[in-house]
């Protein structure tokens, strides 16, 4: 049954993104609805080959923000333990 | 192979704006989005590190706080520690806290479990004490390498490098040893929702301080908490001329 597994590929994809949703810095409601657009509009197709293209580019996209996260929490740290002296260090 | 402990603390999540409570007893902390303290995130990254190069057999995170830092106790199991102490205080005693009281704590836990490496971070972002690392090799008389960029075993000894101001010290210590986490130790990892759910299976033990004979009655009192004061408004000059007249006035040139 591919078509199940590719299902039970995206619900999975979908439940991730939600999670990381709520560190989003512009709030939780404005990723969820970007969010569900985004998969309301390839919800019309059936290739599994295409789903799996999709997925593989959802699972970019959990990458991308995890580095968001990280360069955003890096860099909120630094200004606010780094005193203008010793700015130079890094 | 060395057993790692790691301590952590729940704080006010990092990107929230901190508001002080009317009374001025403290800040607000209900409904507030609280988070795992970006210091400790980084020293469980490196215990976990320590695991995956098989350097350490064991990393135990321990937290002292509410029943919630259970939470920041189960995000430190989803990283990649094996599991978790809490040492419950009530939210009476939670209040005056000190670091002192908790590196008795963690001091305690070190021995009970026999651990050779602590690492904690450099310091928590809500009360920016910087202290717990130092008392903790302090009551434990094990040497200290606080402020650590990067931290290489070679079999008994820890070199640690240490972020000073204006560079870099490199600095040998023989294990057992407390390391404090800076910054730029390293890059902690996302705690995915899959790893989140596989932690709930981890085991958290419970206990209180007084299993472990800590006395957490307050050392000091809150007298008060106050904003910091707020930036002065700026003023629009008209002209270069009017600008060196104010500078001048000020006394900046």
């Amino acid at each position: 049954m591919a078509k199940a597994a590719a299902r039970r590929e995206v619900v999975n994809l979908y439940k991730t993104l939600l999670y990381m949703g709520r560190d989003y810095p512009q709030g939780y409601d404005f990723f969820r609805s970007r969010l569900k657009k985004a998969f309301q509009k390839n919800s019309n197709i059936s290739d599994p080959q295409q789903i799996h293209t999709l997925v593989k580019r959802g699972q970019f996209v959990i990458k991308e923000i995890e580095a968001l996260y990280m360069l955003k929490k890096y860099r909120t740290l630094k200004n606010r333990y780094t005193t203008e002296e010793n700015l130079s260090k890094s | 192979m060395a057993r790692v402990l790691v301590g952590v603390k729940r704080v006010i999540d990092y990107a929230v704006k901190i508001r002080v409570k009317p009374d001025k007893s403290g800040v607000v902390t209900d409904g507030v989005k609280h988070g795992l303290n970006p210091f400790d995130e980084i020293a469980i990254e490196e215990a976990v590190r320590m695991k995956e190069k098989k350097i350490a057999s064991e990393v135990i995170a321990v937290s002292c706080g509410l029943q919630q830092a259970q939470e920041s106790l189960r995000t430190a199991l989803a990283m990649g520690v094996d599991r978790g102490i809490h040492v419950e205080v009530p939210q009476a005693q939670y209040d005056t806290l000190q670091p002192l009281h908790v590196s008795k704590i963690l001091a305690k836990v070190a021995q009970d479990e026999k651990v050779d490496v602590i690492i904690v971070g450099k310091q928590a972002i809500d009360d920016d004490s910087n202290q717990t690392a130092q008392m903790t090799a302090a009551l434990l008389q094990w040497p200290q390498a606080t402020f650590a960029s990067e931290v290489k075993v070679e079999g008994n000894e820890v070199v640690v490098k240490r972020e000073i101001d204006g560079g870099l010290e490199t600095i040998k210590v023989k294990l057992p040893a407390v390391i404090s986490a800076d910054l730029r130790l390293n890059e902690p990892r996302y705690a995915t929702l899959p790893n989140i759910m596989k932690a709930k299976k981890k085991p958290i033990k419970k206990i209180t301080p007084s299993d472990l004979g800590v006395d957490v009655s307050p050392r000091m009192q809150i007298v008060n908490v106050e904003d910091p004061p707020t930036r002065q408004a700026g003023s629009v000059v008209p002209d270069v001329d009017s600008l060196l007249a104010k500078l001048k006035e000020k006394g900046h040139i």
